[in-house]
C-alpha cells in the first residue's frame, strides 16, 4: 500500500465493506437543517458523519473596512473556523493557516453561484463554525454555507453541493471518513453546482493514476448530487412544511440529551 | 453601531414598563428566562453542553490534556475557561481579536467557576511541580439575546458536570495515557451565576438584549451549592445602592438554587442509559475505534455519579 500510514484497521473487508460498514459508493449520514439561528440573516446546521457544523450568513450589507468594497459588484467573505473542542487535542482558537486556506477555497467555491453583481458596494459574510470535526469538514461546511446563503434569500445561479472521494485500500471510495483519511492513500474534496455542471472546489492530497483521477472525480460528483438532494430538502422543510411554526423551530437537537421546557 | 429611532423607542418603552414593574416579554422582574440545556452535543469533547437562555444560545466544550503546572502552584491542576462570541451570532460581531466586553465575559465566567472551587484542582496533579492535568472549557456564543454571562456560565458548568477526564500516569518523567480509563471531573460544588440589570432604577433578573442595551448598570453574582456567594462583577456606567446590592445578593441565592436544580438535572450523576448523546443514527464508526488517531477518546456514556458537593 502506498502513501497510507500503517494501521491495524481493515479499511475494506472481503465483502467490500468499509471500516464503518459503508459500501464504497455510500456517503455517511447527512442531515441539514435550515434557519437554525435567530440573528443571522440565513443559517444552516449540518451533521455529516461526525461533523457538526453551523453556518451563518449576514448581508448584503455595508463593507467595513470601506476600502474592500467594489463599486461594480458585491463581495463575499468566508470564515471557516474550528471550535477549540471540535477535535481530540484542544485547538488554539486563533485561525490557523489551514483554516485561512480553507476559508479562501470555500469562498471561491461559493462565488460562482452568487449573483453579487446585483449588490455593488456591499458584502455578504459567511461564517462556518466547526463544532465537531470529522473527515471532510470543508465539504460539509461548504454544503451548509450554500443552504445558509439560500436561506438568507441571496440570489443564486445554483446551489453548491460538496462531497469528497478518495483512495482507500487501492480502491476509489466516496466520502472518506477520518480513519480512512489518516490511513488512506488519497483524498479529493469536491464542490459542485449540479444544475450548471461546474466544479467550483477541488483539491487532492495523495497519489492517483490518471484513470483513478477520473473515477475519483466522477465518484465525488455523484456524492455531491446526493448531498444536493439533502440540501434541497432542508430548504423545503423550512419553507414548505412544518406545522404551525412553519418549520421554524430553531432549537433542533444536536443529538444530545435535553433538559428544560 | 449607532442608535436608531427604534432603539430609542424600545428604550423608552422598557423604562415605562419598568415604572409599573413590568417587562417587554411579560416576565416578572425577578424571573429568569426559559433555560434549556442539551448535554453531550460534541462527543469528541470530554464534556459538552448547549444552553438556550431565552434566545441566547451557547455551546461549551471541555478539553483535557496534561500540562506543566504554574510555577507558584505546583500542587494544583490547571483550569482555564474562555468565551468567544462567534461572528455568526450577531451582525455586529467582528472577526479578529476579542473586544473588551468579550474579554470581560470570559474572565467573569472563568472567575465564577474558579472561585467557587468547582473543580478540585488538587486531584489533577500527576507529579507535583512537574506535571498536572489541564482542564479547558471553551464557550462559543452562537446566538445573542443578552446576558451572555449566565448562558456561558451554565453551559460551562453543565459541560464540566458531564465531563469524563481521561486517566494519565506519570512514568519515566512524562505523563502517559492509561488507555480506556476515564473518571468524572473532580467536582466539589455547582456554581451558578445570576445577572441582574438596573433599568430605570428597577432590578431586572436575566436581561434580554433590549434590556441590556437600556440598562444603567448590571451585576453578576455567582453562588455555590451551599448558597454562599463566591464571585461578583459589577458593570455598566451607573451604580448601585447598598440596599440594591444586598437585594441582588439575596436574589442570586434564591434564583441560583432553582437554576442549579435544572443544571443538575441536565448534567446528572447518570446511572447509565441516558446521556452520552452521541450523534444518533449511523452506527459503524465504532468499529474503527482504537485505530489511527492516537488518544482519540471515544465518547463515553455518563455511567458514574459525579461527586457533587452538598446540594441545598
Amino acid at each position: 500500500m502506498m502513501g497510507g500510514r500503517d494501521t491495524d484497521v481493515v479499511l475494506l473487508d472481503k465483502d467490500g465493506l468499509r471500516c464503518d460498514g459503508r459500501r464504497i459508493d455510500q456517503t455517511r449520514r447527512v442531515e441539514i437543517k435550515a434557519g437554525v439561528l435567530k440573528n443571522a440573516h440565513g443559517s444552516a446546521y449540518i451533521e455529516f458523519g461526525d461533523n457538526k457544523i453551523l453556518a451563518g450568513v449576514f448581508g448584503p450589507r455595508d463593507v467595513h473596512p470601506k476600502h474592500l468594497s467594489d463599486t461594480d459588484t458585491g463581495i463575499l467573505r468566508c470564515r471557516y473556523h474550528m471550535s477549540p473542542f471540535s477535535v481530540s487535542d484542544r485547538k488554539n482558537p486563533a485561525p490557523s493557516r489551514r483554516e485561512i486556506e480553507i476559508s479562501k477555497v470555500i469562498k471561491e467555491a461559493l462565488e460562482p453561484a452568487l449573483m453579487l453583481e446585483q449588490f455593488p458596494r456591499t458584502v455578504v459574510d459567511v461564517f462556518m463554525e466547526i463544532l465537531q470535526a470529522d473527515g471532510g469538514s470543508r465539504c460539509a461546511a461548504l454544503a451548509a454555507a450554500s443552504v445558509a446563503l439560500a436561506d438568507a434569500g441571496i440570489p443564486m445561479r445554483d446551489m453548491v453541493s460538496a462531497c469528497a472521494a478518495g483512495k482507500v485500500a487501492d480502491t476509489i471510495v466516496l466520502d472518506v471518513n477520518n480513519e480512512e483519511d489518516q490511513a488512506g492513500q488519497a483524498d479529493m474534496p469536491v464542490g459542485y453546482m449540479p444544475n450548471l455542471d461546474r466544479v467550483t472546489l477541488i483539491q487532492l492530497d495523495g497519489v492517483l493514476t490518471p484513470d483513478e483521477y477520473g473515477l475519483c472525480m466522477r465518484t465525488a460528483i455523484d456524492g455531491c448530487r446526493q448531498v444536493y438532494e439533502v440540501q434541497k430538502r432542508a430548504l423545503a422543510d423550512k419553507y414548505f412544511t412544518g406545522g404551525e411554526d412553519g418549520g421554524r423551530e430553531r432549537t433542533a437537537s444536536m443529538g444530545g440529551r435535553v433538559v428544560g421546557a | 453601531m449607532h442608535r436608531t429611532i427604534i432603539d430609542d423607542l424600545k428604550r423608552s418603552r422598557i423604562f415605562k414598563l419598568a415604572d409599573d414593574g413590568r417587562r417587554q416579554d411579560g416576565r416578572g422582574m425577578d424571573e429568569p428566562r426559559r433555560l434549556r440545556i442539551e448535554t453531550g452535543v460534541v462527543p469528541k469533547a470530554e464534556g459538552s453542553a448547549r444552553v438556550f437562555l431565552g434566545d441566547t444560545e451557547v455551546v461549551a466544550g471541555v478539553k483535557v490534556k496534561p500540562d506543566r503546572p504554574f510555577p507558584d502552584v505546583g500542587d494544583r491542576g490547571i483550569f482555564i475557561c474562555t468565551a468567544e462570541v462567534l461572528p455568526l451570532a450577531h451582525q455586529d460581531v467582528e472577526t479578529g481579536p476579542p473586544q473588551p466586553p468579550v474579554i470581560e465575559l470570559a474572565r467573569v465566567v472563568d472567575r465564577g467557576i474558579r472561585e467557587s472551587g468547582m473543580v478540585d484542582l488538587k486531584q489533577l496533579v500527576l507529579a507535583p511541580n512537574k506535571s498536572v492535568i489541564g482542564v479547558f472549557v471553551d464557550n462559543s456564543v452562537i446566538d445573542v439575546d443578552g446576558n451572555l454571562f449566565d448562558a456561558c456560565s451554565y453551559a460551562s458548568t453543565a459541560a464540566l458536570l458531564t465531563a469524563r477526564i481521561p486517566k494519565w500516569e506519570y512514568r519515566d518523567d512524562a505523563p502517559a495515557r492509561v488507555e480506556g480509563q476515564t473518571m468524572p471531573a473532580p467536582i466539589t460544588t455547582v456554581p451558578v451565576s445570576v445577572t441582574m440589570a438596573k433599568v430605570n432604577g428597577q432590578i431586572m433578573v436575566d436581561p434580554t438584549q433590549d434590556e441590556w442595551t437600556a440598562m444603567e448598570a448590571r451585576v453578576t453574582i455567582t453562588t455555590n451549592s451551599d448558597g454562599n456567594i463566591c464571585a461578583l462583577q459589577k458593570g455598566g456606567p451607573s451604580g448601585f445602592t447598598y440596599d440594591e446590592l444586598e437585594r441582588c445578593g439575596r436574589l442570586s441565592v434564591s434564583i441560583g438554587a432553582r437554576v442549579r436544580e435544572t443544571i443538575k438535572k441536565a448534567a446528572p450523576p447518570a446511572d447509565g442509559g441516558e446521556g452520552g448523546g452521541c450523534c444518533g443514527g449511523h452506527g459503524g464508526e465504532d468499529s474503527c475505534g482504537g485505530s489511527g488517531g492516537q488518544g482519540q477518546p471515544q465518547p463515553q456514556p455518563y455511567v458514574q455519579p459525579g461527586p457533587y458537593g452538598s446540594g441545598p
